[in-house]
């Protein structure tokens, strides 16, 4: 049998989806767009930011939405030496977990910073706002230490 | 990524955003398939025999799908075919040259037991039937590459018709075998 | 699931390929037929018509081809047409189908395999888009990333220490030297591990499982079924699986409760385990787990050297299950606990009890 030549191609696979958003989801991108940050509150009072839609304990429908600060504390991060092409720095970065002051759980975001003994648990960050939100979670480009 | 989002009747509400993903990949062919299109650059069609069944498979994947077991035996294949089945196609396919209506066939080559997709052209689209005869038309040698339309088309062969029956079991050599 | 006026399902037959972190030019069906071709083998059938229900495993997203997992059905020996099913998960949720199937009372056998091949892809990119597709997919966070943020919740929180995560790499590395198909294997000590530097800080290059292709199957059946192909068997005496919340920040990261509901259901606790396989792809994930599941010192964890010594997306929690099934039939154990894990941070988790069978 012959040895074949080891075949191989580069591609891009694209999923080109438009989502729809629902009343909760929409509700939160909306405020982005308006450089403000909402959370629900969930059965037991929590706040959740971003909101969900239904309780993560009870299933209830959620619907009272509060408005949360846009300066908060990191509760754990993970410090990228080497960011990927997909990432939303070319530097290197902190992705963390954000409890923003009025919310109970926090939120998964970037933090810009110089250097990874920047940034510790527990440090104060704020959010840094795209030059033109447009209702995506990336209306907030990154937080940064304050 | 679009900068417009669906918004709702007060122009302001999000009710959906552009959410595109892209993946970037290296494909690979598989062996088999890798062992096919390196013929086929040579301007040669091969198939794999099953161990246990004897069918022959094109293009091969390595695997008799029938028994479920690894196929590794080589077969040089004919370039003559039967037609197995047809449609023709009265719209166009977007982004390709092919101008409708075009005839796409299930062609079985000679010495292989399963069809291959390929087009019929140079013909009467009217008078193309189950079990005609038909023959590569291979592009320039200078264009072969490691793909299947190295042949440009299929086109009618002035030969007697294949019985249904014996569709997919002519031997390498084909009808006169 | 308990076992109560139903019949006893046993795992009768489990092969694997090697990990390797290219497979070059084979395809799907390429990666699966031989071990398929060793698993019929070992139980002494020819193919998938000698089961009566088979369930496979796989994620297209992997290598980026739609539909792939309907080549996998190349390799099984489809005429005349068979029952079969698949999961979009490891394939250890496959066994769980399956096992359903037979409880109905639809089959006496099947054949359950899984596959990945993430080589053409980057993994953990891939990974990132099966997240919260609003608020957190669009961000590209990949799971390494979650992943080190769970490791440091647990550091600061005093529940680990940067050692105990380099010793079990170690045994990890070491565990794996006895296992012919593992991608990572050496004599490494813990302190060769923390001598690396940080690679997605906390966690360190050996701290996270490698990427690898290849496949694995297992064949179950009723004990009655078992014993009339007269191979040797190991009972599934309990498995369960429970889901925990998509919000990362509503659950306790530091904990798998979903683990330990699902080891209570599965009966873990009924007995003494002597062996476990755990689906832990970070270090510090199979602390989480060997806690969640309760298990003490006189269990041995990950003899195979589980995932962080190679990881077959979509097959390595079936694995898990057939390496507690071969220290049973070896002989080493008695009782063994598998689990598999699927999603962000131990998200979604299934836990099976195996046991010695009864001599016929």
């Amino acid at each position: 049998m012959s040895q074949p030549d080891v075949l191989h191609q580069a591609f891009e696979l694209g999923f080109t989806y438009t989502r729809s958003t629902g009343p909760v989801v929409g509700r939160f991108l909306t405020e982005l767009k308006k450089r403000n940050i909402v959370g629900i509150k969930a059965s037991d009072g929590r706040v959740i930011v971003p909101p969900m839609e239904y309780d993560p304990d009870t299933a209830e429908e959620l619907g009272e939405f509060v408005e949360v600060g846009q300066q908060g504390e990191i509760v754990s991060f993970a410090w990228v030496r080497e960011p990927r092409a997909a990432h939303p720095f070319d530097r290197p970065f902190a992705w963390a977990m954000i409890k923003l002051d009025g919310a109970d759980v926090p939120m998964v975001h970037c933090v810009a910073a110089e250097a990874e003994s920047d940034v510790a648990t527990g440090a104060r960050v704020q959010a840094v706002w795209a030059d033109e939100p447009r209702g995506f979670i990336t209306d907030i480009r990154c937080f940064e230490l304050v | 990524m679009s900068d417009e989002n669906n918004v709702g009747e007060d122009n302001e509400t999000v009710t959906g955003i552009e959410a595109p993903i892209y993946l970037k990949y290296n494909f690979t062919a598989g062996a088999a398939a890798s062992r096919f299109l390196t013929r086929i650059k040579e301007g040669v069609l091969t198939g794999q025999r099953c161990p246990r069944c004897s069918q022959v498979y094109i293009p091969p994947r390595g695997s008799c799908a029938a028994c479920g077991v690894p196929t590794e035996e080589e077969v040089e294949l004919a370039d003559k075919a039967t037609v197995e089945s047809f449609t023709i196609v009265s719209i166009p396919i977007p982004g390709n040259p092919i101008e409708p209506p075009f005839v796409v066939a299930n062609l079985v080559p000679d010495g292989a037991n399963i069809s291959v997709i390929h087009l019929l052209s140079e013909c009467d689209n009217a008078e193309v039937h189950i079990g005609q005869r038909v023959q590569a038309v291979w592009k320039p040698q200078e264009e072969w590459g490691y793909a299947l339309d190295n042949i440009r088309y299929f086109k009618p062969l002035d030969e007697p018709d294949v019985p249904v029956e014996r569709i997919g079991k002519l031997p390498v050599t084909g009808l006169e075998g | 699931m308990g076992q109560s006026n139903m019949k006893e399902i046993a795992i009768v037959a489990y092969q694997q390929s090697d990990c390797v972190s290219d497979a070059g030019a084979a395809n799907e069906v390429e990666l699966i037929i031989p071990v398929l071709g060793k698993v019929f083998e070992q139980v002494g059938i020819t193919n998938a018509q000698d089961v009566d229900f088979v369930c496979s495993g796989s994620c297209d997203y992997l290598q980026g081809a739609a539909f792939a997992f309907v080549m996998g059905v190349d390799a099984l020996g489809a005429v005349p047409p068979i029952k079969e099913s698949h999961v979009e998960m490891d394939a250890a949720w496959a066994l769980y189908e399956s096992m359903l199937k037979i409880r109905m009372g639809h089959a006496e056998s099947a054949l359950i395999y899984g596959f990945g091949k993430s080589s053409p892809g980057e993994l953990p990119n891939v990974l990132s888009q099966q997240l919260d597709p609003y608020y957190l997919a669009p961000l590209w966070v990949d799971t390494i990333s979650l992943a080190a943020m769970q490791a440091r919740l647990m550091l600061d929180q005093g529940l680990i220490t940067e050692r105990d995560m380099a010793e079990v790499v170690a045994r990890s590395r070491r565990n794996a030297q006895g296992n012919p198909h593992a991608q990572l294997g050496g004599d490494v000590s813990a302190e060769d591990v923390l001598a690396q530097q940080t690679y997605v800080s906390p966690l360190r290059k050996a701290d996270i499982c490698p990427v690898s292709d290849g496949a694995s199957a297992v064949v179950i059946a009723t004990v009655e079924k078992a014993r009339e192909w007269g191979v040797p068997y190991a009972v599934i005496s309990g498995i369960d699986h429970c889901i925990e919340t998509h919000n990362l920040g509503v659950r306790d990261l530091t904990d798998s409760i979903s683990t330990r509901r699902a080891a209570a259901n599965a009966g873990v606790g009924d007995g003494r385990v002597d062996v476990a396989e755990l689906y832990a792809p970070f270090s510090h994930q199979e602390i989480i787990l060997s806690r969640a599941l309760e298990l003490g010192e006189d269990t041995r964890v990950n003899p195979s050297g589980g995932v962080l010594a190679g990881n077959l997306m979509m097959a390595s929690g079936l694995s898990r299950i057939g390496e507690v099934f071969n220290r049973i039939v070896a002989g080493e154990a008695q009782r063994g606990v598998a689990h598999a894990t699927s999603g962000p941070c131990l998200q979604h988790n299934l836990v099976t009890v195996l046991e010695k069978g009864e001599t016929a």
